[in-house]
């Protein structure tokens, strides 16, 4: 293995994917062109990441050229890649952010029917967090906050105070406005 | 009941999945809802979702389908729902790069980024900037600059990313917003600053200077982001390696200092850094190492992982400062992540004593079956390594081997292994009888034919030589039985090698040869039948060039021979000698494919086979006038400098050599930015013997630019020892006075002018061509009837140890050594150094040196060749 400079650039993620149990697809976005370029090939890649890191719980993997980080619940897989010089604590920092905020967003019930419940606003959540291929945030707080959860979801006793005061607001405006 | 179960079944099925079911048809269908007057914010929602997972799944959609998508989701602008809003935007990206005339929702997004509402903004930026072109980017500039400038930090850290995404479309554009990003990199904002780095940088990066102000400001400043400060480790790691600045450069101080960052990430980045700089030397290297050790011994299997993978890497150049890790990597054997355990293994390795060799076999031996085939190569490609290394050790290894041979695994790992033992058997005698027996075995129950194919190759050149010849034999018949035809006909020429050249076993070969005439095979009954009655001829010279000696041409260089011969045949029979001769790859390539191997990714599918140089070459010089009725390419020299590399006008020359004729190549660089050469010809004052037939003149040759002019020589006729001369070189051009910057002349007259080249040789070497020879020995002894001998002793009294007259000999000769008799073994005084060749025209040369170490070194030189005139003109001109 070959040690390399690493080139000073902010693209640094090259795919984001969230695996169900069975390694299927539920969300995926790979953001160099020159790394699996077709559905095809994307495919075959994930199939492959799923059978070397569904059993091992070993959070990170080699492999095609690529360093992968993971995280598991229950039944689904988070996966951060990354060219196979890069910082890997970067990557394990992205992977930690997505996991929090869908962890955040379905109220710590990760697990895929929930995802699919609130696929839009964790499709919203990953694009917070990576814009072809650069780390926008990584922070999940943040980006939770960034993709407007639906306020009105939230039971009363989970909301924060601001949210309680915000939503208060808005709801006098309306009738207001009536 | 049964109604029961079969909902619990569709239920685990992932009925749950809302989406499981959908088709690209009905989501089009459904999106035309979008269009309807009042919109229904959270239907919508539903329904652009389903698109957006469709698209992500993989599904195409066409242009039509994706614009007719597109324009009806702008139609969602009206809803004030903030999710619908978001996912419009979602959508908008997707499809920029399917749908046409996308450019239409620039103004309501515009809109949405310059509101008041902050859930907008950043969102509609950087979907803005998926849309926009060249043109549209000016109308926008004003709105960017001032998001990059913005107070929430949401916002100005996506105007900053979207510039860096637009650089590409309009770097000139980008340009000009330099100095907001240089505001914000002081924002408080830590991925505000990340980004506003990243996208200075990428805007300067062409410009030196201007980077090291940017690293020297921002270095004494301390970032807060630690992914901004990981951003200038890599800045500054770059510029150091570009600079040749002593060790105290400010640059290396902070990437030093940033081993004592309070995070993680930035220690672990400037570790990397330092280890990966070339100009580290052990010293600096130490307080790496030592964050490096520290990280071992996280509970994080990453940052672990990290550790002991740069470690790794240190262990290549520098095993002795990770000498230091041993104890921590020993730790690390046992990991549960088989990564961390399989790369602590390997780089301990490297690093360990020979004493420790056995105790770390027996450890990876314990949990070897539970990795994956890509580390098991990586294990693999450590024992290698280490076989070199210890040549004692061979049997431990050789034992390991082999049990890892007989393990499950594909194709790769299995071939790795066989390409181990096979450098092991071929790098230390000892080890070679118990590497074929494994390999005998091997082939027993091999599922892969290429493989098996190699190594019943191997086995018929290696096997006849070993003590037992006869017990190879059985196990290369049992693959005639057993397998199928391409490894049937691979295992009939093995055994056609053994009847070659073990006389006592000739009888048995015929019989099992006679056999081989009844298969069922067309390929594996021709080779038997070849094989069984040049065997009977009983004659050695037969055997040589027809069994033991395989092809030297190069095989695609034959292929296109042969279908041009097909294309127009001439009167006369195809000549083999017109077809040029396989080059073999020098040593410095083969070692670089080693290092290669040693890398723990797979790096990609393979590139595509090189065309060799030499048949490039021929394929340029073929173009030039005069140069395609010369006949094939024999040979081109290596590249030879005719001017220092800093002088006006750079020149080198590679000697291209033909049967009769050398074609001399310069290639001239101009490096003068204010002259324009024109008629760039080389003048040569050629030795005895020598006529120059043309020269071609390179007719332009502007600033900065590579051009090649060429002079066609012939060789002394019926003269070889003037054939190796030395020829003065001056080059000769007409100069243009011009404008630096424009590359126009002045002026059209111009003013000859010439310049000195240094003095240009044709040596023996460059009119010889290396050829392996297998099987040295029996050609030797055959060409005592067909050959002329020369022999002669010297002095070579310059040669200090056996190893450098070897190198010089090979070199000065350019022939090819055989059965490796260039390694001189340790602490002999005598060597013999076995080479073989041939001249242009197709005539074989074989030389034998023997050397003698006393003061200095004493060689005994006999020549064997085809021709007399070469064997002397080598004898000749060795002293």
């Amino acid at each position: 293995m070959e040690g390399t400079l690493l080139e000073p650039t902010l693209y640094m993620v090259k795919g984001i994917a969230i695996l169900d149990n069975d390694g299927n697809r539920i969300l995926a976005k790979y953001y160099d062109k020159n790394v699996f370029p077709t559905a095809k090939e994307q495919r075959a890649f994930e199939k492959n990441l799923f059978n070397k890191t569904h059993r091992a719980n070993a959070e990170i993997i080699m492999l095609d050229g690529l360093t992968c980080v993971y995280r598991s619940n229950v039944d689904l897989f988070f996966y951060v890649m990354g060219s196979s010089h890069e910082n890997e604590l970067i990557l394990m920092s992205v992977l930690n952010c997505l996991y929090d905020s869908v962890s955040q967003i379905l109220r710590k019930n990760v697990e895929k029917r929930a995802v699919l419940d609130s696929l839009d606003i964790v499709m919203l959540a990953m694009d917070e967090i990576c814009d072809g291929g650069i780390i926008i945030d990584a922070d999940s707080n943040s980006v939770v906050s960034r993709v407007a959860l639906r306020n009105d979801d939230i039971p009363l006793g989970e909301q924060t105070v601001a949210q309680v005061i915000q939503s208060a607001k808005e709801q006098l405006k309306w009738s207001l406005l009536k | 009941m049964s109604s029961f179960k079969r909902d619990k079944k569709e239920e685990e099925d992932g009925g749950g999945n809302p989406f499981q079911n959908i088709e690209k048809t009905t989501v089009l269908q459904e999106a035309r809802v979008f269009n309807d007057t009042t919109v229904n914010p959270r239907k919508c929602t539903h329904i652009l979702t389903k698109l957006l997972y469709l698209l992500n799944q993989g599904e195409q959609l066409g242009t039509k389908e994706a614009t007719d998508a597109f324009f009806a989701m702008t139609k969602l602008f009206q809803s004030r729902d903030v999710i619908l809003r978001r996912m419009v935007y979602l959508g908008i990206k997707e499809l920029s790069s399917i749908a046409d005339d996308v450019i239409i929702v620039t103004s309501s997004l515009t809109k949405d980024m310059t509101g008041k509402e902050d859930l907008y903004r950043a969102a509609a930026i950087r979907a803005l900037c998926s849309i926009t072109d060249a043109t549209m980017l000016q109308t926008i500039e004003r709105y960017m600059k001032q998001a990059i400038v913005d107070r929430n930090s949401a916002v100005s850290s996506a105007a900053l990313v979207s510039s860096l995404h637009l650089t590409k479309l309009a770097p000139e554009v980008v340009k000009r917003w330099v100095n907001e990003a240089q505001e914000a990199v002081n924002s408080d904002n830590i991925m505000v600053q990340y980004h506003a780095l990243g996208l200075l940088y990428h805007i300067r990066k062409t410009d030196r200077l201007a980077v090291t102000k940017l690293v020297a400001k921002l270095t004494r400043i301390s970032l807060k982001s630690p992914y901004a400060v990981c951003m200038l480790i890599r800045i500054a790691a770059k510029l150091l390696d570009e600079e040749d600045t002593g060790a105290d450069s400010p640059l290396a101080d902070f990437i030093e200092s940033c081993l004592r960052h309070k995070s993680e990430m930035v220690v672990y980045e400037a570790a990397h850094a330092i280890v990966n700089l070339r100009r580290t030397t052990s010293r600096e290297l130490a307080p790496a190492i030592s964050v490096l050790q520290l990280f071992c011994g996280s509970p994080k299997p990453t940052l672990r992982f990290a550790a002991v993978r740069t470690l790794n890497q240190v262990a290549i150049s520098h095993p002795a400062a990770v000498t230091a890790c041993n104890l921590d990597l020993e730790n690390l054997i046992t990991d549960s992540n088989r990564s961390i355990a399989t790369l602590a293994i390997t780089t301990l390795l490297k690093t360990g004593a020979e004493s420790s060799v056995d105790r770390l076999m027996k450890q990876i031996a314990t949990f070897v079956s539970e990795i994956s085939d890509e580390f098991k190569v990586v294990v693999v490609q450590a024992i290698r390594a280490l076989a070199l290394k210890f040549p004692r050790k061979h049997s431990v290894l050789m034992n390991f081997l082999s049990a890892m041979l007989r393990d499950e695994g594909g194709l790769e790992y299995k071939a790795s292994i066989a390409d181990t033992i096979i450098t092991i058997i071929e790098d230390n005698p000892e080890a070679k009888e118990a590497g074929l027996a494994h390999l005998c075995e091997f082939i027993e129950d091999c599922e892969h034919t290429s493989l098996a194919v190699r190594i019943l190759h191997l086995l018929g050149k290696e096997g006849p030589r070993t003590k037992q010849p006869s017990r190879c034999i059985r196990f290369i018949y049992n693959r005639v039985i057993l397998e199928n035809p391409t490894v049937r006909a691979a295992a009939v020429s093995a055994m056609a090698q053994f009847g070659a050249t073990c006389p006592d076993l000739l009888e048995n070969i015929q019989v099992l040869l006679a056999r081989c005439q009844m298969d069922s095979d067309d390929e594996v009954r021709d080779r038997a039948t070849y094989y069984s009655s040049i065997l009977g001829q009983q004659d050695k010279g037969l055997y040589n060039n027809y069994i033991l000696e395989t092809l030297q041409v190069s095989i695609p260089a034959l292929e296109r021979s042969l279908k041009d011969y097909a294309l127009n045949p001439g009167d006369s029979p195809f000549d083999m000698k017109s077809v040029p001769i396989a080059v073999i790859p020098t040593r410095e390539e083969a070692e670089d494919k080693h290092k290669a191997d040693g890398m723990i990714i797979s790096s990609g599918p393979p590139k595509p086979p090189t065309v060799s140089r030499e048949e490039s070459f021929a394929e340029k010089l073929g173009h030039l006038p005069g140069v395609a009725d010369l006949g094939p390419l024999f040979k081109s020299s290596e590249v030879v400098e005719l001017t220092e590399s800093e002088t006006e006008y750079f020149v080198r020359c590679i000697k291209h050599c033909f049967t009769n004729h050398v074609v001399l190549q310069f290639d001239c660089l101009n490096t003068l930015s204010d002259q324009l050469l024109e008629d760039v010809r080389v003048q040569l004052d050629p030795s005895e013997g020598y006529t120059v037939l043309r020269e071609i003149a390179c007719p332009k040759l502007p600033y900065n630019e590579t051009g090649s002019a060429y002079v066609v020589l012939q060789f002394p006729e019926n003269d070889l020892p003037n054939s190796v001369g030395t020829f003065g070189a001056v080059l000769k051009f007409i100069v243009k006075d011009c404008d630096p910057n424009t590359g126009l002349p002045d002026t059209d007259e111009g003013y000859d002018d010439e310049y000195m080249l240094e003095d240009l040789e044709i040596t023996l070497g460059d009119q010889i061509q290396k050829i392996n020879k297998v099987n040295w020995g029996a050609a030797w002894d055959e060409a005592v009837a067909t050959c002329v001998e020369m022999e002669d002793t010297y002095s070579l009294s310059s040669m200090s140890t056996l190893e450098e007259a070897v190198k010089n000999i090979v070199q000065f000769l350019g022939l090819q050594p055989a059965e490796r008799t260039d390694k001189v073994p340790e602490g002999k005084t005598t060597h013999t150094l076995l080479l073989a060749g041939m001249f242009r025209g197709g005539i074989d040369i074989l030389v034998r040196a023997k050397l003698a170490l006393a003061d200095g070194v004493t060689m005994q030189l006999t020549v064997r060749s085809t021709d007399g005139d070469v064997a002397e003109l080598i004898t000749s001109t060795v002293g």
